[in-house]
Parts: C-alpha cells; sequence; structure tokens
C-alpha cells in the first residue's frame, strides 16, 4: 500500500473512531480513551528505536516527562495553544534523545540501556529541585472546561483526545514509512549485527542517532498535553515507572517487528489497565503488565504478531 | 564564611562508611554484569528482597538482621541460580538476549517491587538491632555503628569473594567463563554451569547486602530504584569486572554523594550517581582500572 493511501486511509479510521465514541455520548470513553491513545504513541515511538534497531530504551519516562514540563515552562511563561506547545516538546525530547544517545551510542548496547534508567532519574532530580515548575510540590494547571470551535462548544477532554488521535496516527504513519525505506533497511542491519554493517558502510552510529531523536520527539509530544489532561503534574507522576514500563511491555507483548504490533499491544494492554484501574487497584494492574511482559518474551517472543503470522503460515 | 573543616572531614568519613557498604550492594553486579555479561537491572529488586526477609525474620523471631542474611545465603544462592537457568534457556541459548534479556530482567524488577508493594504497603520498614543507636565519637568525628557494621562486613565479603576467585578451581573458571567460553569449555568445565554458580553467588550477596541496607535506613519497596543507577555507575566506574576495582568506584561515589548532601541537600544526591554514570559512560566508559 502507498503511503499517502495509508495515511489517508489512517486518518479515516481515527475520525470513524471518534465520531463513534461521540455518537455513546459517554465523557469517561474520551478520559480512559486518551490514556490508551498516549500508550499507543509510547509503544510506537520505542518501538522505532527498541523494535527496528534493537536498543531498550528503559528511559521513555524521562522524553515523556520532559514534554509534560516543557508545557508546564511555558504555561507559567507564556501560554500557547496545545499543538505548538508539542511542537516544543517534540524539539525539547528530540533534542535530548540525540544528546543522550551522542554520550552512549558508541558503547555497546547495554550501557545504552543503563544510561536511560540514568538519565530519568537526573531528570527528575533536577524538575525536583527546579521550583519555577512547582518542584516537588507539582503544578497546577488549569484548563478551561470547553473550547469554542466554530461557534460549537466543544468538552475540553475531547480537544485533547482529538490531538492525541492526531499524534497516533503520526506516530503509525511516521513508523510505516521508516519501515519501509532505507533508513529502515538501516536500523534492521543494526538490530541484526552491527558489526557486520558497521564493516560493510552503513553509517551505524548516524542512523542510531536519527532513531533516538525521532523516537524521544514522539514522546516528548505525547507528554506535552498530559498537564492540560490532569491539571496537577508532580515530578514523581510524569516520571512514573508505569510509562517506562508498559511502553516496552506493549510492542514486547504485540510484536516488535512491524507498526502493528504496538499498536496492538497498547491497544490491548492500556484497555486492560485501564478497566483494571477502575475495576481492582492501580498497583495490581502494574503487576498485571509485569507478568504479562516476562510471560512474553520467555513463551512469545515475538508477540502476538509473531503467534499469528506463525499460526498463519503453518496453515498454508 | 569560614570554610568548615570539621563538617568537611565528618562528610567525608561518612562518604567512606557509606561506600564501603555501596561495595556490597555492587559486588553482586559487578559478577553478574562484569564478568557474565548478563546485565541483571534487577539487582536492586532481590537486595530489597533480602531487607525485607531480614525484616520479617527480625520482627517476628528478634533475630539479628545480619545473621539472617547469612542464613539466607543459600535461599539466595538457589534463587539466582534458578533465574540463570531461566534466562540461559530462554534467551542466551536462543541469542536473544540483548532485546529480550533486558525485558525479562526489567520485568522481574518490577514484579518483585510491585508485589512488596502489594502485601508489605509503601509504609517505611526497619528492623531492631542494639547497634542500631550509638555512636562512637573520637574528638569531633562520628562513627555510628549502623554504618561501621556494614562498611566492615562488606569490606570482609568482598574480600572473600576475591579470595575465591583468585583461589579455588570454580572461582577461577568463573574468571576464564568472562575471558573466553570456548576455551574453558575445552578445559572440560561446563561453562553453563560455572555461569551458574556465579550468578547464584551474585544473587546470593544480595541477600547479606539487603541485611546491611534496612540497618543502614528504613527501607520501602521504590528504594531499590535509586540503587539500580549507583550500582551500575559504581560497576562502569570501576572497571566492569574488576573487585578491586569495585572499592575504589564505591568509595569514590559515596564520599561524593555525602559531601553533595552535606552541603547542598540529600535532595540532589541521587542526580550525583546518575551523572557520575553519564559522565563516566560518556568520557571513560572501561572504567577508572579498565583494561
Amino acid at each position: 500500500m502507498r503511503s499517502g493511501l495509508f495515511t489517508f486511509l489512517a486518518i479515516a479510521v481515527a475520525a470513524l473512531f471518534f465520531l463513534g465514541l461521540r455518537a455513546v455520548h459517554n465523557e469517561y470513553l474520551f478520559v480512559a480513551g486518551y490514556v490508551v491513545l498516549q500508550f499507543v504513541v509510547l509503544a510506537t515511538a520505542w518501538n522505532i528505536l527498541g523494535g527496528y534497531c534493537g536498543y531498550v530504551n528503559f528511559g521513555s519516562a524521562a522524553f515523556f516527562a520532559l514534554g509534560a514540563y516543557t508545557t508546564v515552562f511555558f504555561h507559567k511563561a507564556y501560554p500557547l495553544p496545545i499543538p505548538l506547545l508539542m511542537a516544543l516538546g517534540a524539539v525539547v525530547s528530540g533534542i535530548a534523545g540525540l544528546g543522550m544517545g551522542y554520550l552512549t551510542l558508541r558503547l555497546r548496547g547495554a550501557f545504552f540501556s543503563i544510561a536511560t534508567l540514568a538519565l530519568a532519574v537526573v531528570l527528575q532530580t533536577l524538575v525536583v529541585n527546579w521550583d519555577y515548575v512547582g518542584g516537588s510540590r507539582g503544578a497546577y494547571v488549569i484548563r478551561p472546561s470547553s473550547l469554542d470551535v466554530f461557534g460549537l462548544a466543544v468538552p475540553y477532554v475531547q480537544y485533547l483526545f482529538v490531538l492525541m488521535l492526531g499524534l497516533v496516527v503520526l506516530a503509525i504513519v511516521t513508523a510505516r514509512t521508516i519501515e519501509r525505506s532505507r533508513l529502515g533497511f538501516g536500523f534492521a542491519t543494526i538490530r541484526d549485527d552491527e558489526l557486520a554493517a558497521e564493516a560493510s558502510g552503513v553509517p551505524t552510529l548516524r542512523l542510531k542517532l536519527i532513531a533516538t531523536t525521532i523516537s524521544g520527539a514522539l514522546m516528548g509530544m505525547a507528554g506535552a498535553p498530559l498537564p492540560y489532561y490532569i491539571g496537577y503534574l508532580q515530578p514523581s507522576g510524569a516520571f512514573g515507572l508505569e510509562y517506562a514500563v508498559n511502553s516496552i511491555a506493549m510492542p514486547m507483548i504485540g510484536g516488535t517487528a512491524s507498526w502493528i504490533g504496538p499498536l496492538v499491544g497498547a491497544l490491548l494492554l492500556g484497555t486492560i489497565q485501564e478497566y483494571a484501574r477502575v475495576t481492582i487497584s492501580s498497583s495490581v494492574n502494574l503487576l498485571i503488565v509485569g507478568g504479562l511482559l516476562v510471560a512474553f518474551v520467555i513463551i512469545a517472543p515475538n508477540g502476538l504478531v509473531g503467534l499469528v503470522t506463525q499460526r498463519l503460515r503453518a496453515r498454508e | 564564611m569560614d570554610f568548615p573543616l570539621e563538617l568537611f572531614i565528618n562528610a567525608v568519613i561518612a562518604g567512606v562508611l557509606l561506600g564501603g557498604f555501596y561495595i556490597a550492594v555492587t559486588v553482586g553486579i559487578s559478577i553478574s554484569f562484569g564478568m557474565l555479561d548478563i546485565v541483571n537491572i534487577a539487582h536492586p529488586a532481590f537486595i530489597i528482597l533480602g531487607c525485607y526477609i531480614a525484616y520479617i525474620v527480625n520482627s517476628t523471631f528478634g533475630l539479628d538482621p545480619i545473621l539472617v542474611g547469612i542464613l539466607m545465603l543459600p535461599v539466595f544462592y538457589a534463587l539466582g541460580a534458578a533465574v540463570y537457568q531461566v534466562y540461559y534457556l530462554s534467551f542466551e541459548k536462543r541469542g536473544q538476549e540483548a532485546l529480550r534479556g533486558l525485558a525479562f530482567f526489567f520485568g522481574i524488577l518490577f514484579i518483585t517491587e510491585v508485589g512488596l508493594i502489594l502485601v508489605f504497603g509503601v509504609d517505611y520498614r526497619y528492623v531492631e538491632a542494639p547497634y542500631i543507636g550509638p555512636t562512637i565519637h573520637f574528638a569531633f568525628i562520628d562513627l555510628p555503628y549502623r554504618m561501621l557494621i556494614p562498611c566492615v562486613l562488606s569490606l570482609v565479603m568482598l574480600a572473600v569473594l576475591e579470595l575465591f576467585l583468585s583461589r579455588t578451581f570454580i572461582g577461577r573458571a568463573i574468571k576464564a567463563v568472562s575471558q573466553d567460553q570456548g576455551a574453558l569449555a575445552l578445559m572440560a568445565a561446563n561453562p553453563v554451569r560455572i555461569k551458574r554458580i556465579a550468578f547464584g553467588i551474585s544473587i546470593a550477596t544480595a541477600s547479606l547486602a539487603g541485611a546491611f541496607l534496612i540497618i543502614i535506613q528504613p527501607i520501602e519497596p521504590s528504594v531499590g530504584r535509586e540503587y539500580i543507577g549507583r550500582v551500575f555507575a559504581i560497576a562502569v566506574l570501576g572497571g566492569l569486572g574488576s573487585l578491586p576495582g569495585t572499592v575504589i568506584g564505591a568509595m569514590l561515589l559515596g564520599i561524593v554523594e555525602s559531601i553533595t548532601a552535606t552541603f547542598y541537600g540529600p535532595s540532589w544526591a541521587p542526580a550525583v550517581a546518575f551523572g557520575f554514570l553519564l559522565l563516566t559512560l560518556a568520557f571513560r566508559p572501561s572504567g577508572l582500572l579498565g583494561r
């Protein structure tokens, strides 16, 4: 399928999804749906580096929180429309990704992973000690209750939902485009055998830096609307381990080989968690994620998508 | 304002004691990450598990936490050997340790932490022992027993491990497996068995480290996360797989952290370890004593 057609279809599916939810007349669906969509973006972004290049990023929460705190910063200085804030979040987190990659990507893969963990803690400490963005007390971001679109009052949650839906389309189209381009083949050579790739003239460092930058920027964009969504942002919330673990678990469970895996994994796990959060408790739902992650990497290394394709191939 | 010399000296001494304890925390990583190439980021979770076992036994039977740590060594060894067996069969054998092995340990870290939260809640827990309160005063220098004892015992533990690694057959085989598995197999030692033993030992150290940790400070399940950065910072700083390097790295980090906490406030201390780690990775990835 050509990219233009794919983009058009993705937008159409997203629009249908939104109209379908609106038809139900239940605001909660948008509140919960926003979180699930946010995880789709995080999982897809993680997979660009983790699934395509084979570099495990444990610091998704750091890039995500950077986006969120960029918003807090500008909210205090000069309130800007959210789409612009998302672009700014992308720039800040993208630069962080580039810097991070530059510091560590010349080393063995495991060092990169450990350094991403380190980055999350360093950034959290900086934010905790930085009073302007609220420090450890957190920051309030009061959002209007509705938005005026051509004389129609649209509830603000729906506005945020649509923005996140747009971002999902952007992330998935980006991931799919990369997959089918020279860039994607370059990434695959790094994942399969970096030394051989380097020896055959693949500019591995440059490719890895591109991957960390794109991945970081998408995560930052996902975080940018967060302060408006929750209204009160504190460091331990923005840097929560649940973002890090989910953005790893979702692609791993869905399948890391293509853009479908993170999408499936995030929709499935995200929905289960939103369901468990209201019916059981939020600690238990994290235990579910951890357990599924371990079970899947041991039993089904290629994820749900891998299981399905295996089944289809066996039938032929 | 005068430079507060007494405060500074006390901060350095507190840092040395803290560094001594960091040796116990890091030595397991030095073995698993440094020698076996297994990126066990779940190590701090095992340490916290050790803390909670010391806490349970101490609060129900009144047993000394360090004694509990020693009694639990075989249990942790068995746990480590079992984890390695799963890791070997699922990842090393299939050659997938890079991506999925890391995710596996991340999952274990997470399950342990959330499991402990579900059982014990997020309240801080502590142990009772006669040596936790008192302090030796020597001129203006303070030496609290609760720091001194873990520090000394950590050094003893390190010395025992170093002797074991350099003098016994299995110890030398562990050092060899980190250099050349194929050659080791030719010497009629099974690399998988040797690695299982080594990984068991690395997890066993977590039992003692956990007992020390809960003596030093009250514990709640997510404390382990702060130690992820510390242990890897120390292991990398000292040069991977080098036990003497571990001592230097641990002492350095302990001193710098203690000085930071004394002069700039404890909320900055976590960033120090990670800052150190990032700088080391960027400028001297083979560590201070690295080859």
